[in-house]
């Protein structure tokens, strides 16, 4: 009964993500056009709502075209990895009081170890494909995961020292009993920390190198087309979702919210979810892009001596007022 | 046998000690603005080595020229710089003149002096769109192409065409312009100053586009000249040359500008040089605008078969080709034996056209000194020791155009 009500609940949560990530991509293509003094998708159903499946469809039959001299086990697997531990990290993440597909005590570090292997993806995608535009860009993921992935993980010590957990759901429970309510506050340092690294591990502008269109082309993907090119770009948005989530868990409170809504006990959470969403697409129509030395100057000059800071800040004030 | 083996591995070891990366980047690339290839040798992400293969547009314009009256080129001359055809036709028709010595009208030259700028606001706004596209700022490219469309439009006014314009022609332009189009240009120039503000706030102080252009491509002064760079390129570089002011045509002497000149030579130089050129053209606009005397729009002894205008239009109807009216190209007695090198400052640079002309009523040679095939020549220069994605902000700032570099 148990093993049922979980695979309920997966499918729930798997409904509801892909449901997201479709609209995800109507809602940065809207967004972006109407900043850009455009209208986006117009054609398919009304205002283009129905864009997202009509894209959908024309990606499914697309044909698969895999380069004769690719690798071919690893040019299959590397966008599933991508997808499935981009989904996996969702398992974890409490959307209300009491519901989270796994309630682990390290859902941190499960999500830390999921969007690390989504890394391997790209770096796999990128080196089978046997294509030089490829390898740079998986070239690229590489270096940037690796050393975004130490700055996120630090900026993320001063919220498990102040919540003395690193389960998602006790870290909203510590929250709510913290003076602010919110660890915004207390860890404002590790919270711009976290943001910057968060759009550096998703790949998304300032940070897109990995696929800077107008340098490596496509990056990492630019062999593959159709569904495979699909699984790629639903990975990339589950992980914007995955990295809102975590913010909204670890700064923002949660599920928690200045009143409740009745009936709609993930309202405050989808609200800060979009918020985050929305600022992925704010930036994104607002700033170049980075370059590949500056960028791991920033990673490593700026973001983890700041994390480091902030772990002592944190430290000395926990131990003050305890 | 043992050791044999052993020798040969290291060997083999010895000579795959090391090999630079190499990459082919174009024909078919995003951000190499047309068919530009650039064979880059890296190092990990440095460019060791630069080699810029052009030709993939070549359709032979020079060659064509020479089978073709005077002006029957000036169409060719549209596909040059496309982006901003109406300053290739102003440098071709001076030219022309210049060879056959004839002098144009006041009009006519204030009006090639507004188009001439309306061009170059076209180019300089296209640049600077894909410019902030290739280093990654997506808004501006639109932003820019509203104002690039207005221009546009205002092309389509006055000669029915929004690229390939063929606006003027030998000896004047092809036909007046309206007062609505005065009257729309002079509202645009009005607004065009708060849009590149608008432009500049997305870009000019954002620490990522510095940090992405300042100190990157470095040329010195003495090394642009010796490449032979122009226009904008070579100002950014602090050398004081412009046509416009050193060898002025048209209606140039008439009209009060200055020409903006960068320090250091690097891509962010270059970038500022563009946009305050963008300001002083709105600016010739605008005085060209206040001053358009009246008069002829087209010299009367130009050698074209020209669609005839004011009186002559009465006394065209009843005439032929013998009684003078309608001038031929191929039997006039303006044409000389001799050469002529006309430049004029087109978006890119210093657009020449070399003329050697036999009096045959057809250029026995034709030589266009286009400035986007001497900025490609530059590349090699600029982007050693660079990283990838400087190159894409390189390859925007010298602003090259591959329809003129292939000719």
């Amino acid at each position: 009964m148990e093993l049922l009500w979980i695979l309920i609940k997966i499918l729930i949560v798997f409904a509801v993500v892909m449901f997201h990530v479709m609209y995800a991509t109507y809602f940065e293509r809207k967004v972006i056009g109407h900043m850009q003094v455009r209208m986006g998708p117009m054609r398919v159903g009304p205002h283009g709502i129905l864009q997202p499946i009509a894209d959908g469809l024309k990606l499914f039959f697309k044909e698969d075209i895999i380069p004769t001299v690719a690798d071919r086990k690893v040019f299959y697997a590397a966008p599933l990895i991508c997808l499935i531990s981009a989904l996996s990290a969702v398992a974890v993440v409490p959307f209300f009081e009491g519901f989270a597909i796994a309630n682990i005590n390290i859902g941190i570090l499960y999500i830390f170890a999921m969007s690390s292997l989504a890394s391997y993806g790209v770096v796999l995608a990128g080196w089978s494909s046997n294509s030089k535009y490829s390898f740079l860009g998986g070239l690229r993921s590489s270096a940037q995961v690796i050393s975004y992935e130490v700055a996120m993980g630090l900026s993320l010590v001063g919220v498990m020292m102040l919540s003395g957990s690193l389960n998602l759901t006790d870290i909203v429970h510590a929250q709510m009993k913290s003076p602010f309510k919110i660890y915004l506050i207390p860890q404002i340092i590790g919270f711009f920390v976290f943001v910057i690294a968060m759009f550096a591990e998703t790949n998304r502008t300032p940070f897109d190198l990995p696929e800077a269109e107008s340098e490596l082309v496509a990056g990492y993907c630019t062999e593959y087309s159709g569904m495979r090119f699909a699984l790629f770009f639903m990975a990339e948005y589950i992980g914007m979702i995955v990295m809102s989530c975590l913010a909204v868990v670890c700064f923002l409170g949660g599920w928690s919210g200045p009143f409740d809504v009745p009936g709609i006990p993930f309202f405050w959470f989808l609200i800060k979810v979009y918020f985050f969403i929305f600022v992925y697409y704010w930036v994104r129509a607002t700033l170049p892009r980075y370059r590949y030395d500056q960028l791991m100057a920033l990673g490593w000059k700026v973001l983890i001596p700041l994390a480091l800071l902030n772990i002592v800040l944190t430290g000395i004030i926990k131990s003050m007022f305890g | 046998m043992p050791e044999n083996k052993a020798e040969s591995k290291e060997i083999v070891r010895e000579e795959v000690a090391y090999e630079p990366y190499t990459i082919a980047m174009g024909p078919q690339h995003p951000a190499t603005h047309g068919v530009l290839k650039l064979d880059l040798e890296l190092d990990g992400e440095t460019i060791l080595n630069c080699k810029p293969t052009v030709g993939f547009l070549h359709r032979g314009v020079e060659k064509l020229a020479e089978n073709l009256s005077y002006a029957q080129t000036l169409p060719l001359t549209d596909r040059l710089d496309y982006i901003a055809s109406m300053a290739n036709n102003v440098a071709y028709s001076i030219a022309v003149e210049k060879l056959l010595g004839i002098e144009v009208p006041m009009r006519a030259k204030y009006i090639r002096t507004i188009v001439m700028e309306m061009a170059r606001l076209t180019g300089h706004l296209l640049w600077l769109a894909t410019h902030a596209l290739d280093i990654g700022a997506m808004t501006v490219f639109l932003y820019c192409f509203r104002e690039r469309e207005n221009l546009l439009d205002m092309f389509e006014e006055i000669c029915g065409a929004r690229l390939t314009t063929s606006y003027t022609c030998v000896g004047g332009v092809r036909q007046d312009v309206t007062g609505h189009f005065l009257e729309a240009l002079h509202a645009f120039t009005d607004d065009f100053p708060s849009k590149i503000a608008e432009y500049e706030t997305l870009i000019d102080k954002n620490r990522i586009w510095l940090k992405r252009t300042q100190g990157v491509g470095i040329v010195s002064a003495k090394d642009a000249v010796s490449l032979g760079l122009t226009g904008p390129t070579l100002r950014g570089s602090g050398v004081d040359y412009d046509v416009r002011k050193h060898m002025p045509y048209d209606a140039y002497p008439y009209v009060d500008f200055e020409v903006p000149i960068g320090s250091k030579g690097d891509v962010y130089d270059r970038y500022r040089c563009r946009m305050e050129e963008m300001h002083q053209s709105n600016s010739i606009i605008r005085q060209c605008i206040e001053a358009l005397p009246t008069g002829p729009i087209r010299s009367p002894d130009a050698p074209d078969i020209v669609m005839p205008y004011g009186e002559q239009k009465r006394v065209a109807a009843d005439a032929t080709f013998a009684s003078g009216v309608i001038k031929l190209m191929k039997d006039n007695e303006h044409y000389i034996d001799g050469d002529v090198y006309v430049s004029a400052e087109v978006p890119k640079g210093e657009l020449g056209f070399y003329f050697v002309s036999d009096g045959r009523g057809v250029p026995y040679r034709m030589h266009i000194r286009s400035p986007s095939y001497i900025h490609i020549g530059a590349l090699p220069f600029l982007c050693k020791g660079q990283m990838v994605a400087d190159v894409i902000a390189i390859i925007g700032s010298v602003d090259v155009v591959l329809g003129e570099c292939d000719r």
